[in-house]
Parts: C-alpha cells; structure tokens; sequence
C-alpha cells in the first residue's frame, strides 16, 4: 500500500478466497451466539455482514481477529487453517480492525493514536531508539511520513496534535480507522464504521472506505445498520440472523431474499 | 530565610525517595490496573540482594546481577501469580499482591539474612553547606541526598527516554490506555506485562539501593512503601510526573510542618502530615493533582 501513487486505478480485481470460514459455532455458556455458519471473503472485495441486532456479527469478526475462539469450525487465511488465532497474531499477519464503540487510546493525540498501528512495522532496537541514533531517526521519519501521508488521507490534519478523547464522535470513527490503516492491512475489519454519524458524516466515511478499497485493493469486511450504504458498497453481503446464515449474495440479490425481508421486517404469523 | 530554604530543600530531597518508591506503583498500576502492594517487599528484596551479593563481588556486577534477579522475580509473579487470575477483579489482584508482599518480605530474609546491613555505593556522606555567599552561614544539605536526587533525576529521565522515543513504550501506553484496542494492533498483553514488572523492579532496586544507602538494609525500607500512598493520592495513581511531583510535595510538606507547624501541635507532625494532606486530597479532588479526569458522559 503506498498513500502517494495508488498501485492501481484502472479497475478494481476480485481475487482468490482470501479467507474462509467454515463451520463457525460459538456458544457463551448456553447462549449460542453462532451457529455454524459457512462463508468466504475474495481478495479485494467489499463484504459486508448485516442482520438485526444480536444476529451475531460482531461476534463474527471478534472470531475471525482471534478475541474469540469458536468452539467448532475452521478459519482459513491466506491459504492456512487454523482453529484459533490471538489477536496480535492476527494483527501481525495482516487483519487490523475497528470496534463498534471505539477504541482508540484516549489520552494519546491523534498523530500518535495512528503512529501504534506502525508498532508492528518498527524494527530498531530499544536502545537506538531511545537515544533517537542513526537507523532508529531514519526509520523513525520513514514511519512518520507514512502516518502524514494518512491524515492527508483521511483529511484529518487539523486535529493532528489533539488529543483524541475530546473529539467528536465521527472524527474518532476516522482516527480509529487512520489506526488500522496504519497497519498496511492485508484484510481491515470494520464494525459499524457509520454508527451514530450524521449523513455528510456517512458520505465522508463511505468515500473513505472505497478509496481504500479502491486505490490499495484492500479486502474489506464490514457489519453496518444503515442499508442503504451496504447495498452501495458491497460486491456481497451475508445476512445472519440468531446466529446462523441466512442469506448470502450479491447485494440485489439479498435485498430481495424473502428471509431477509422477513429478518428485517418480522413475520406475520 | 536561609534557615526556610535549608528546611524546604532538605525536606525535597527526602521527597525524592518517596517519589522513586510511588514510581513503581504508578508504572504497575497505569499498564495492567494492578494496585501493587508488594512493590515495598520488592524494594527490600532488591535492597538485600545487592547488598548481600556486594559482600563478595564488585557493585557493578552486583548491581547487574540484581538487576536480573528482579527481571527474573517480575517474570514469575507475572506467570504464576498474576496470568492465572487474568480477568478477575481488581480487589483480587490486589489480595494477590498482598500475597506476594508477605512472601517476599519472608522468602528475602530467609536466603539473604534478617540484619541490619550497611550499604557502602562510595559516595560522599555527611553534611556540606552551599550557596555560602547567599546566605549567611550557607545551607546545610547532606551529600547523599543529593546523591539520590541525580540518581532518582537520571531515572526518571531514562523512564521519560523509553515510554516516549521507544517502540516498547509506545506499546506500553497503548496498553495503558486500552488493552482491547492494544490487542488489534499487535500488542501481546502478556510480554507488555512482563516488561511493566520489569521495569517496577528495576525501579525498586534504584529506590532499594538510596534508602538502604541512607537508612542501612533493613526491614523497614519495606515500610517506605506506606509513605508512598499519600504520595499516589496526591499525585494521582497513573501519572508518572505525578508521582514525582507528589514525593516532592510531600517530603517538603512535611518537614516544613514539622518545623513552623511542629510547636503549635507539640512536635511529631512529620509522621501523619502526608496522611492528613491526602485526606484533604481525596475528598477534593480524588483523582490527584495529575491524574486522569474522572468524567462520565451521559
């Protein structure tokens, strides 16, 4: 991923399964929170996971970055399966995220808030590094320009230096993602990146999110309420309700899914 | 007002020592929430340990050696005290601390003896007078205090060196602020602890090494630990300058009372001045003078 020359602009490439998830079950005591559910999500596309409240998506994503362990069910990455995952070894092969209520380090500025997703990406030793010697300054600009280069992106220049726990609830949505993206992410989990946002909130954010797609190739994964926007963003969507798949498609497709309409709507019984 | 400045500077000097024993519950606390009651057990144990271990070898490698038997001490209450009660209560952890405090103070004098040892660092002592020209007669200070206040200034300058220029303690804040987010960049909790003990060990063997210099190697440095609450509730539990600030406040406080307030209340204020101060403290502003704004938003 390169923030000043987009690797590619042309047209937008869907590749090979990037991730797959097969199976999935997870209980909490004797909640059943997922309930073998199957999926995959393509390199370079826009998935995005929908349902009512409770259906289980964020519990989905909360598997696939290694917070949670399914108890049955395989995740395949990248070409590995694995039955559980923890969540810096999720971050050190490439999936970065960010959470419904945000988590961002409150006390810290913006510009270092951005500056811990480079924390994997740093490589000088402590010593260098606390006496800021040769190797340890180089890299130390390198990574810093690279934090710029997203604040540009994200046009968030004018709080760079505030401290994040004052700002408003949309800017901190976008901090929280600046923080991901720091990462080079190969696959960026997004839990409900447009809650709460007012509609120009939302149109800043949507345009975010595909340039991303767009200009890295980024896989994205998304859980949003707001269908209108899923239904704009998405190459496909799956529906989960009470834990299970129910639907799965292109997004023209699932709009007009009847167990999607009933999900949303409830059934006349 | 020579005689107020030798008061006021005696009694910051006895304040850095206060602020070095309140730095490694500050550190313990802000990354993992743990009060740590053990950390004077762990100034005592590092106290002994270099001192014993001078006895028979040079102070540099005695110091080192000290320096990773501390490590080697925060690794294991890390993994056999504190990963198994992961997630639990903070009153829980705090009982385990307890633990360990009573274990230490134990185990420390079982294999390092239960004496009184004298600590010989080969630095000046005694009483010198400056800024002679000044004041009449100059100020009286002792060297060794002195001594503790470059060391506990060099200290706090390497602490200040690795949580902001370091990768490590970029991490550590991070971590500080929030572990799940910490987490979904890459930060592994458990090295991120092992680390903190660390360090608070380390800090523990500084503070261990200037109050057994002063005071001699003896069960009561153990008892420092208690001066170091007031300091907290001044300075506020998660705030480093905090705790420095706090020490000073205190020590300055006290020997300041003691000598204009001593008289009107018939002497010995030195010994419950901090504890009154952080009365008034906690009921005015409870999250000390640095610390973290309580807010809630409705």
């Amino acid at each position: 991923m390169n923030l000043i020359s987009p690797a590619h602009t042309t047209g937008r490439v869907i590749g090979d399964v990037l991730l797959k998830v097969d199976n999935i079950s997870l209980s909490f005591g004797g909640v059943k929170a997922l309930t073998d559910v199957s999926f995959d999500i393509r390199e370079g596309e826009i998935r995005a996971i929908i349902g009512p409240n409770g259906a289980g998506k964020s519990s989905m994503l909360n598997c696939i970055n290694g917070f949670y362990h399914p108890q049955q069910g395989t995740i395949t990455y990248k070409g590995e399966a694995r039955k559980q995952m923890r969540p810096h070894d999720a971050a050190a092969q490439g999936i970065a995220r960010t959470f419904q209520n945000i988590a961002l380090f409150k006390g810290m500025s913006t510009l270092d808030n951005i500056m811990t997703g480079r924390l994997l990406k740093m490589k000088t030793g402590f010593f260098a590094q606390a006496l800021h010697w040769g190797p340890a300054q180089k890299e130390e600009i390198e990574h810093r320009e690279f934090v710029e280069r997203i604040i540009d992106f994200l046009e968030i220049q004018a709080i760079r230096k505030v401290q994040v726990g004052r700002l408003p609830y949309g800017l901190q949505k976008r901090v929280e993602l600046g923080r991901a993206l720091a990462a080079e992410p190969d696959l960026l989990l997004l839990d409900e990146p447009m809650a709460g946002m007012n509609v120009e909130e939302k149109e800043d954010m949507c345009r975010f999110i595909l340039d991303v797609n767009d200009e890295f190739g980024t896989t994205i994964v998304l859980i949003e309420h707001d269908m209108g926007v899923v239904m704009d963003i998405s190459d496909r969507v799956v529906v989960l309700e009470y834990g299970r798949k129910i639907a799965d498609g292109l997004p023209d497709d699932v709009r007009t899914d009847r167990k999607v309409i009933d999900a949303y709507l409830g059934v006349s019984h | 007002m020579g005689f107020f400045i030798e008061v006021l500077i005696g009694g910051l000097l006895a304040g850095v020592l206060y602020s070095l024993v309140a730095l490694g519950f500050v550190l313990i606390f802000k990354a993992s929430g743990v009060f740590n009651f053990a950390q004077g057990a762990m100034v005592l144990f590092a106290a002994l340990s270099l001192v014993r271990m001078m006895e028979v070898m040079p102070f540099w490698l005695a110091f080192i050696l000290a320096c990773a038997i501390m490590v080697a001490l925060g690794w294991a209450i890390e993994r056999i005290v504190l990963r198994p009660l992961v997630n639990q209560e903070g009153i829980i952890l705090f009982m385990a601390t307890l633990g360990i405090a009573f274990f230490l103070d134990g185990f420390g004098q079982t294999i390092w003896g239960s004496d009184v040892y004298t600590l010989e660092l080969g630095v000046p002592k005694g009483p010198m007078f400056i800024m002679e020209s000044l004041f009449e007669g100059g100020i009286l200070v002792d060297k060794l205090d002195i001594f503790a206040a470059v060391v506990a200034g060099g200290l706090v300058l390497a602490l200040a060196l690795f949580f902001q220029k370091t990768k490590t303690g970029l991490a550590l804040r991070a971590v500080a602020d929030d572990h799940q987010a910490a987490q979904s960049i890459g930060v592994p909790l458990n090295y991120i602890w092992l680390i903190v003990w660390s360090v608070a060990g380390i800090v523990a063997l500084v503070a261990g090494m200037v109050w057994g210099a002063k005071l001699g190697v003896q069960f009561s440095i153990a008892l420092v630990a208690l001066k170091a609450l007031p300091v907290l509730i001044l300075g506020g539990f998660t705030s480093v300058p905090g705790a420095i600030i706090g020490g000073l406040i205190i020590g300055a406080g006290e020997k300041i009372s003691e000598i204009y307030l001593g008289p009107v209340f018939g002497g010995g204020i030195e010994n419950w001045f901090a504890y009154v101060l952080a009365l008034v403290f906690l009921l005015y502003r409870p999250q000390g003078l640095f610390g973290e704004r309580i807010i809630e938003r409705v």
